[in-house]
C-alpha cells in the first residue's frame, strides 16, 4: 500500500530501535528517565498493534493520555443518547460508541431492548437515514477531537442543502490543546515530552504546540501513526532531551502543515463555538469543548429534543480517570482483567476502540516489560 | 482518535466528491475540507472525508531519510540524525 | 409469475401455494435422487462404519454479497464442518425460513447457488423444508443445513494431540468473507472491495488423508476469524501459537478495507479456509499437495506451536510482539 508500507519497513524499524537504545543508555548515564505522553488514542493502539513498548529501553516510558474521545466522555452522554432512543429517535453513531458504559446501560443493550441504533462509518450516512425515515428524528452522536469534528459538523450544511430537518447532533466535541494544558499544570503528572497526534495536528497545525514547548519546556514531536513514524518520533524526542532542548518538531510534514488545515478550521468555526466541557478524569476544563452556535439550534439535539446531557454516574471503583491522565498504568488497576475486561467493561477505557486499557488487554503480553518502569 | 489513511484520487465526480483508491479498492470521499485535491493526488481519508492532502515530496523525503538511516547502519557509520 | 413476484405468507401455508412454491423452486433444482416424489424423509444407504453429522444455520445481511450469497454459505459451511471433523460429506438437508416479501428472483438465485455448490462438492440435498414468516420477522431469508458424511478412518483429531513444534497451515488469504460482507452493507459504497472466499475445503482434507496421524487438528475459521480458532486450539494448555505478521496472507482489497475501517483481519470471518495443525516434518509436503489444488494455491504456514500459556502471539513487522486476542463483541467499523 502506497505511503503506508514504506512506513512499516522492518529494517528501518530495527535501526531505530538500535538508535533509541543508544540514546536510552546515554540518558541513563545521566540518571534520566523519560516519560513520554502519547496523547492520541490512535498512537496508543498503534503502539500496541506493533508491540513497540517492548522495543524501548527501560528508562523510556510511553504513557497513554486522554486522547480517546470516547473514554473522556461523561457516562451521562450515553444516558442522554439512550433516553433519545427511548423517545423514538434513530441514533446514528460511529461503531466506537456501541459498548461504552453509561450510568446503567449502553447502546448495545439499548438496541437489544428495541432502540434504533445504526452504526455508520461516515457521518454522511445520517443524512440518508433522515431522508429514508422522514417521520423520525435522526440523532448523530457527535463525539470526537478536531480530526473528526470537521467531518461531523459538515452534517449541518449537508442537511440544510438537502432540505432535511429531522436530523440533529448530540455534541460532545473536545479540543486537544486545553487538555494538554490541564495535564501539564497537574503537579501529580510527570510528563517530559509529548508525542503529538497525527491527524488532530493536520487540522490545528504543528504551531499549536509551540506555547507548550516554550512555557513548560517539553519537546513536542508531531508523529504519524505508522510504526516507523512512532519510532522516529521517540528518537526525535530523545534527541531533544539529550540536548536539553524543547521545541516543536513536525515529523509528519507529509500531512501536517504548520498552520493546519484552514478550510477545516473555518468550517468548525462557522458552526461551533467554544464551551466548557467535562472530561472524565480531568474534570471540567473551560473552553475545551465545542457546541453548536445558537443560530444552528435546530440541529442541536439537546435543545431541539429537550434532553440535556447531565453528569452521569461513574462505576465505583472505576479508575479510568487516572488511566486517562497517565497516572495509572492499566495493568496496575485492581479491576484490570478481573472485574473489568472487554466483555464486561467497567469503564470506557476498556471498551473504546482506542481505550488505553483495551489496547493493553488486546495487545499486551502480561509479564513482559510494558514500556519499562513499573 | 483519528484512523485515517492515504488514498489516491482516481476520479472527481460531477457532484464534487472524489473516488479514492487503495490497493484497487475504491470509495467515495468528500473533498470539501481540502484544497488541491486533483486526480493522482493522495488524500488522508477519515470517516469518508478527506482531511488533508498528502505532500508526496515530503513523504518521499521522509522515506529517503529512513533509507539513509539503514544505509549508514549497514555501512558501519551509525550516526544520529 | 411476473418478474417482481414475491413470496407470500400463503406460500408457507401448506396448501396450493406451498405446493406451487415447491414445484417451481425446489423440484427442478433438487427433485432427482432422494427428494424424488417429495417423501417426508430421505432413506439413505448407511455411509460406512462411522458417520459424521453436523448442522449449521445461516443468517447474513446482505443476502447477496461480493463473491457469493447465503446459498453458497449454507452448503460450504456444512460441508466444511463435516470435512474438518475428518468426514467425507455426502448428504445435506436444506431448511428455508423465508420472510414474506422476498422476491422470487432472489430466492431463485440463492437456490441456484445451493445446487451449484452442492454439485461442486459432490453432495446431494436429500431432504428439506420451507416455511414463510410474516414481513418483519425474518431478515429476508434464514437457512439451515444439516449434513451427513462418512468418517475417514485415517484421522485421529483432537486439540490434545497438538504439540510444541507443530505447524499451523492455512490454504489461502484471511478474513475475506467478513470484510466482503461488512463492505457490502449499506452505508459503505466500495468498488472493487473485498470478495468473499466462500468455498469448500473437502478436497483439501481429502488430500491429507495419507498423512494420517501427522494431522493433529483441523478447523475452518468462520465467525471470529483465525484469531478465535487459534486461541481455542491452545486455550488452557501449556502451549501457544506464534504467528509472523509478514507471513500473513492477505488479499489486497481485504487488507485495504481493513485498514480503512480499523478492523483486524485476524478477527474477520473466512468461509472457505482450513486451518490445519500438523507435525513439523509433514508441513512442506502438505503445502505442496494443497498448492496443486485451486483452493490451495495460496497455502502457507502461518506460524508454529510454542511453549506458552495458552496464548496466540504475533511477531509484528517492527520485531516487537503483541497478543492476538479473540475479538470482543461485533466486528464494527471504527473511526478512532
Amino acid at each position: 500500500m502506497n505511503y503506508i508500507d514504506g512506513f512499516r519497513d522492518p529494517d528501518v524499524a530495527a535501526q531505530f530501535v538500535r538508535l533509541i537504545a543508544e540514546q536510552g543508555r546515554e540518558l541513563a548515564a545521566n540518571g534520566r528517565h523519560m516519560h513520554i505522553m502519547e496523547v492520541c488514542g490512535s498512537h496508543t493502539m498503534a503502539i500496541g498493534r506493533y508491540g513497540i513498548r517492548q522495543l524501548l529501553p527501560a528508562n523510556v516510558e510511553l504513557i497513554s493520555g486522554p486522547g480517546c474521545p470516547v473514554c473522556v466522555t461523561d457516562p451521562g452522554y450515553i444516558d442522554a443518547a439512550i433516553a433519545l432512543a427511548g423517545q423514538g429517535a434513530i441514533l446514528a453513531t460511529f461503531g466506537d460508541m456501541i459498548r461504552v458504559p453509561g450510568s446503567d446501560s449502553d447502546l448495545t443493550e439499548c438496541r437489544s431492548a428495541g432502540g434504533s441504533v445504526e452504526v455508520c462509518y461516515s457521518p454522511s450516512a445520517a443524512v440518508d437515514l433522515a431522508r429514508n425515515h422522514p417521520d423520525r428524528e435522526v440523532v448523530f452522536l457527535a463525539i470526537g477531537f478536531e480530526t473528526t469534528i470537521a467531518p461531523v459538523v459538515s452534517l449541518v450544511g449537508e442537511a440544510q442543502s438537502a432540505g432535511v430537518s429531522n436530523l440533529s447532533l448530540l455534541t460532545a466535541f473536545k479540543l486537544v490543546p486545553p487538555a494538554l494544558r490541564a495535564l501539564l499544570t497537574d503537579k501529580e503528572i510527570k510528563i517530559d515530552a509529548f508525542l503529538c497526534p497525527a491527524h488532530v495536528s493536520a487540522i490545528i497545525g504543528s504551531k499549536a504546540y509551540e506555547p507548550f514547548a516554550a512555557e513548560f519546556h517539553v519537546p513536542c514531536v508531531v508523529a504519524g501513526f505508522e510504526p516507523l513514524d512512532i519510532l522516529y518520533g521517540v528518537h526525535g524526542i530523545l534527541g531533544q532531551a539529550l540536548k536539553n532542548e524543547a521545541s516543536v518538531e513536525n515529523q509528519y510534514a507529509r500531512v501536517v502543515r504548520s498552520e493546519g488545515n484552514p478550510v477545516a478550521q473555518a468550517r468548525i468555526a462557522k458552526y461551533l463555538e467554544p464551551v466548557d466541557a467535562s472530561w472524565r478524569g480531568l474534570g471540567v476544563i473551560p473552553a475545551s469543548g465545542l457546541g453548536l452556535r445558537p443560530e444552528f439550534a435546530a440541529y442541536d439535539a439537546e435543545k431541539k429534543l429537550g434532553v440535556p446531557v447531565r453528569p452521569g454516574r461513574l462505576h465505583p471503583g472505576c479508575l479510568c480517570g487516572e488511566v486517562i491522565k497517565g497516572k495509572l498504568r492499566p495493568t496496575s488497576c485492581p479491576l484490570f482483567g478481573k472485574a473489568c475486561n472487554p466483555d464486561h467493561p467497567v469503564g470506557p477505557c476498556m471498551v473504546s476502540a482506542e481505550g488505553t486499557c483495551a489496547a493493553y488487554f488486546k495487545y499486551g503480553l502480561p509479564g513482559e516489560r510494558q514500556g519499562g518502569g513499573k | 482518535m483519528c484512523l485515517a489513511i492515504p488514498m489516491k484520487i482516481v476520479e472527481i465526480r460531477d457532484d464534487g466528491k472524489g473516488v479514492a483508491e487503495l490497493e484497487g479498492s475504491r470509495h467515495v470521499v468528500d473533498l470539501s475540507l481540502v484544497t488541491g485535491a486533483r486526480l493522482g493526488v493522495y488524500v488522508i481519508v477519515h470517516a469518508g472525508y478527506a482531511i488533508e492532502t498528502l505532500d508526496q515530496v515530503e513523504a518521499d523525503a521522509t522515506l529517503a531519510l529512513f533509507a539513509e538511516i539503514v544505509q549508514s547502519a549497514t555501512s558501519g557509520t551509525e550516526g544520529r540524525l | 409469475m411476473s418478474a417482481d413476484a414475491v413470496v407470500q405468507l400463503a406460500h408457507g401455508g401448506g396448501g396450493r401455494l406451498t405446493r406451487e412454491l415447491i414445484e417451481r423452486e425446489i423440484v427442478p433444482r433438487f427433485g432427482s435422487g432422494p427428494l424424488r416424489g417429495l417423501p417426508d424423509g430421505a432413506t439413505l444407504p448407511s455411509p460406512g462404519d462411522r458417520l459424521v453429522f453436523t448442522t449449521d444455520s445461516f443468517a447474513v445481511q446482505p443476502l447477496e454479497f461480493p463473491g457469493g450469497n447465503i446459498g453458497h454459505l449454507a452448503v460450504h459451511g456444512t460441508v466444511n464442518d463435516l470435512s474438518v471433523c475428518g468426514g467425507d460429506p455426502k448428504w445435506l438437508s436444506l431448511a428455508l425460513i423465508i420472510e414474506e416479501g422476498l422476491p422470487f428472483s432472489v430466492l431463485g438465485r440463492i437456490l441456484d447457488s445451493v445446487r451449484a455448490a452442492a454439485d461442486a462438492c459432490g453432495v446431494t440435498v436429500a431432504t428439506g423444508d420451507t416455511k414463510v414468516v410474516a414481513r418483519g420477522q425474518g431478515d429476508g431469508l434464514y437457512v439451515n443445513t444439516a449434513g451427513i458424511g462418512s468418517a475417514f478412518p485415517e484421522f485421529v483429531l483432537g486439540t490434545e494431540r497438538i504439540c510444541e513444534g507443530d505447524c499451523v497451515l492455512v490454504n489461502g488469504t484471511l478474513g475475506d468473507h467478513g470484510m466482503a460482507v461488512m463492505s457490502a452493507r449499506q452505508n459503505m459504497d466500495f468498488i472493487n472491495g473485498p470478495v468473499s472466499d466462500t468455498g469448500s475445503v473437502h478436497r483439501l482434507v481429502g488430500a491429507v488423508r495419507a498423512f494420517g496421524a501427522a494431522v493433529r487438528f483441523m478447523r475452518d475459521p468462520t465467525r471470529g476469524g483465525v484469531a478465535t480458532v487459534l486461541n481455542e486450539m491452545v486455550e488452557g494448555r501449556e502451549l501457544g501459537i506464534l504467528l509472523k505478521e509478514r507471513d500473513l496472507p492477505l488479499a489486497p482489497a481485504t487488507r485495504a478495507v481493513a485498514e480503512m475501517l480499523g478492523i483486524d483481519p485476524l478477527h474477520a470471518a473466512s468461509e472457505g479456509r482450513l486451518l490445519l495443525i500438523c507435525d513439523r516434518d509433514s508441513s512442506s509436503a502438505i503445502l505442496k499437495r494443497w498448492r496443486a489444488l485451486p483452493e490451495g494455491a495460496g497455502a502457507v504456514c502461518l506460524g508454529t506451536v510454542t511453549r506458552d500459556k495458552g496464548r496466540v502471539v504475533m511477531e509484528t513487522v517492527t520485531g516487537g510482539r503483541r497478543l492476538v486476542d479473540v475479538p470482543r463483541g461485533e466486528l464494527l467499523p471504527r473511526i478512532c
